[in-house]
């Protein structure tokens, strides 16, 4: 007779992991990065490519040197590396590139202690430090390849600039056929990607449409273009799949209005007043510096009913 | 408001499994602990003569209770086990001459108000059937009757595969709807309500059947969302009403019973037989066939499951009721108790543990956890070992039904250090009580 195991209940659990859960976003990236190489060539992969390699093997490495648990197949190196990719311009060195997916698994995942410990969105931090250290190749906007020209500005920094003429159509926005990060340009693609979280209950609504709503409802007081302001910028890659990060966002409901509510204040804030064109990446990592005092504020109440 | 719980699969495989008597075994071992409270006391000692419903073990102090032979035969040994819990308790081992004679002690009580048929329940031995074991006639001696303003029969049965009170509810409907009029007769009730998750059609069909046909019984269709059957759960869901901590349901006007203990106590007030035998769902992957048996009390789990048809394979780990709360045992020879409502053999594939990872900080225990509390934040206040924060984060409501381990993306066995975080309060409380004494004085 073997010896019977005996565990603390329930001896049963339900089927998502956090491989599954990482899975299930990868699938939702996948739109925005067919429509990626379909706007911006096959330099785009490319970019992918390096990203997910470097932030894996990052991750393998210093795990190995740190003789911590290898937490590749979780795979959430691998959505890092998409979404860091996804902000960058397609033309960015690939050293650069490979620096980036250093600095998003290293410096800001693992130091601080891995998957789930991390204060702070890795891509988007790493994004940051890229923008601060190569601006000028951050900044190289590619055309499309279906167009004529070399390079172009972004719509959002045309808007900025009031060239009404370089202002891309809704259509346009929508298909992402335009300037901007690799990822982020296709509308449609990543709405497609967003509702896939939503339906697979990866993500809840409340982060991306109080996020989305405020933008929207801002842009309308301040007079601009609403739809515009929606589809053009890393809003919706944003709001859908960056502002909605676990370990880094509030995961009570309040926690996650007041926390997309944040970051759409601060979005319309350098959007409009800022010198920056776009501030999506700015408001999510400001937002998720505040996310320990929203998380504090929001926590569930215990149901202890009536005073005994 | 709406309480947060999980989907979990059904597996009532049994549901259409009219149960079957087993054959009496061999040799049966009452525990003289199968309640909450205090163990009761054993009158036997060895070489006795025994028969079926004769009194072996008497209820010691208030909350504790009576235990009855299972079988007629020879004490072979009263014995110290260890239950599953880890604790000592003395155990009755009978050995059966097969007989099954009835004791002479065995008549149907006399009844005539509320104090006797407080005390009829008593002495039947009746625990709380559906799992908890908490002895009935405690919790039905309530000082002021004109309290409790309804009964809610707790006939939810949300764990998986356990289909015992399902069968009740086909098979001993008439006994159910006895024990409401029983109910109404002695503590003045007026109205009563049944929990059933919508899972179970039949049995709902035949409670309803029966409560247009009485007055008072609502039955309240409830949805699959375990844990339906938490006595706190429970209340809300039917009565809207929230039972504080630390609180009975009484504190809110109710009273909570599961649904094969009204029907048992109906029974007994018929004919008199105490609690001998338990309906049992035999279940899971290394059992060849999935059934409802009745057997003895003390009957071994390994007697159990070869009457019940044997098993498929070896198992890897067997549980005292259902998965999402039931009790791994350490061994086979373990019997079957007053409040066991089902045995589950996993093979080793259903059995197999899964792998914990980091916490990613998804939220989703707290987020299904029917009482809001923030497994996360216990773990931490536990590691930091913070009696003060445990206190606040509440770990005291947890009735570790489960559902955050259940949900927890990363495996974590966050039951188990709810469990372990509330003997650290308990713990932090005394010491803070003996402080205050101390400085009292």
């Amino acid at each position: 007779m073997n010896k019977l195991i005996s565990s603390v209940s329930p001896h049963i659990s339900g089927k998502r992991t956090t491989q599954t859960i990482m899975l299930d976003v990868i699938i939702a990236l996948l739109p925005a990065a067919i429509a990626s190489v379909i706007i911006f060539g096959l330099r785009s992969l490319l970019v992918i490519g390096v990203c997910i390699a470097v932030c894996v093997l990052s991750e393998f490495l210093f795990e190995k040197l740190c003789q911590r648990d290898n937490t590749v197949p979780d795979l959430s190196a691998v959505v890092t590396g998409l979404l860091l990719a996804f902000n960058l311009p397609v033309s960015i060195p690939l050293w650069q590139a490979a620096f980036g997916s250093i600095v998003a698994i290293i410096v800001v995942k693992q130091l601080f202690g891995g998957i789930g410990q991390n204060f702070a969105n890795p891509a988007i931090t790493a994004r940051i430090i890229m923008m601060t250290a190569f601006s000028g190749t951050m900044t190289a906007w590619t055309a499309p390849v279906t167009a004529d020209t070399v390079s172009s500005a972004t719509p959002l920094a045309a808007a900025a600039k009031g060239e009404i003429a370089s202002m891309p159509s809704y259509l346009t926005l929508l298909l992402g056929n335009h300037g901007g990060c690799l990822g982020e340009t296709c509308a449609l693609a990543l709405l497609l990607g967003g509702i896939y979280l939503l339906a697979k209950r990866i993500i809840s609504w409340h982060t991306p449409v109080a996020f989305i709503a405020t933008v929207a409802l801002m842009s309308l007081i301040c007079g601009k273009d609403v739809l515009y302001q929606l589809m053009a910028g890393g809003l919706l890659l944003g709001a859908f799949f960056m502002a909605t990060d676990y370990a880094t966002t509030p995961s009570t409901k309040w926690g996650k209005i007041i926390f997309g509510i944040g970051c759409g204040l601060i979005t319309v804030l350098i959007r409009f007043w800022g010198n920056l064109p776009e501030g999506v990446s700015f408001s999510i990592l400001l937002m998720n510096l505040l996310t320990p005092y929203i998380a504090k504020m929001t926590r569930n109440k215990p149901l202890v009913g009536g005073a005994k | 408001m709406k309480l947060h719980g999980v989907r979990v699969p059904h597996k009532k495989n049994t549901a259409d499994s009219q149960p079957v008597k087993m054959a009496v075994p061999s040799t049966v071992s009452i525990p003289m602990s199968m309640h909450i409270g205090k163990p009761a006391k054993a009158i036997v000692k060895r070489g006795d003569t025994v028969k079926v419903g004769q009194l072996i073990g008497e209820a010691d102090g208030f909350v504790s209770s009576n235990i009855h032979s299972s079988v007629s035969g020879k004490v072979l040994k009263v014995d110290e086990m260890t239950a599953s819990n880890g604790s000592k308790v003395s155990c009755v081992v009978i050995e059966s001459d097969g007989k099954q004679e009835l004791s002479e002690e065995i008549a149907p009580p006399k009844i005539s108000d509320f104090e006797s048929f407080v005390a009829a329940v008593k002495y039947s031995g009746v625990v709380g059937l559906g799992g908890a074991g908490f002895p009935s006639f405690v919790k039905l001696s309530v000082k002021d009757l004109s309290k409790v303003e309804a009964v809610v029969i707790n006939a939810a049965e949300c764990e998986p595969y356990i289909t015992s009170d399902t069968r009740t509810m086909i098979d001993k409907s008439k006994y159910v709807f006895k024990g409401i009029e029983a109910l109404k007769k002695y503590m003045g009730v007026k109205r009563f309500v049944i929990g059933i998750e919508n899972n179970k059609r039949e049995a709902i069909h035949k409670m309803q059947e029966l409560s247009d046909q009485t007055e008072g019984v609502e039955v309240h269709i409830l949805p699959s969302v375990y844990p339906q059957g938490g006595e706190k759960v429970l209340v809300f869901n039917t009565m809207n009403r929230i039972i504080p901590k630390g609180g009975l349901p009484l504190d809110v006007g109710v009273i909570v019973i599961n649904v094969t203990t009204l029907s048992f106590i109906a029974e007994y007030l018929e004919n008199g037989i105490p609690l001998i035998e338990k309906c049992v769902t035999v279940d899971g992957s290394a059992v060849k066939e999935p059934k409802n048996v009745i057997v003895p009390i003390g009957t071994s789990i390994e007697d159990l499951l070869e009457g019940a048809g044997g098993l498929k394979t070896e198992p890897a780990k067997v549980l005292y009721g259902g998965p999402m709360m039931g009790i791994a045992v350490p061994s086979l020879k373990e019997p079957v108790l007053k409040n066991t409502n089902a045995i589950i053999a996993m093979d080793a594939k259903e059995a197999k543990l899964p792998k914990t990872t980091p916490c990613i900080g998804c939220g989703e225990c707290t987020n299904h956890c029917p009482f809001r509390l923030d497994p996360r934040e216990i773990a931490r206040a536990y590691r930091l070992n913070s009696g003060e924060d445990l206190q606040k984060l509440c770990v005291d409501l947890c009735m570790e039904c489960g559902c955050c381990s259940f949900v927890c993306p990363a495996n974590r066995p966050l039951v188990q250090t709810n469990k372990l975080a509330k003997i650290k309060l308990r713990e932090y409380l005394a010491a803070q009580k003996a402080g205050q004494e101390k400085e009292g004085k």
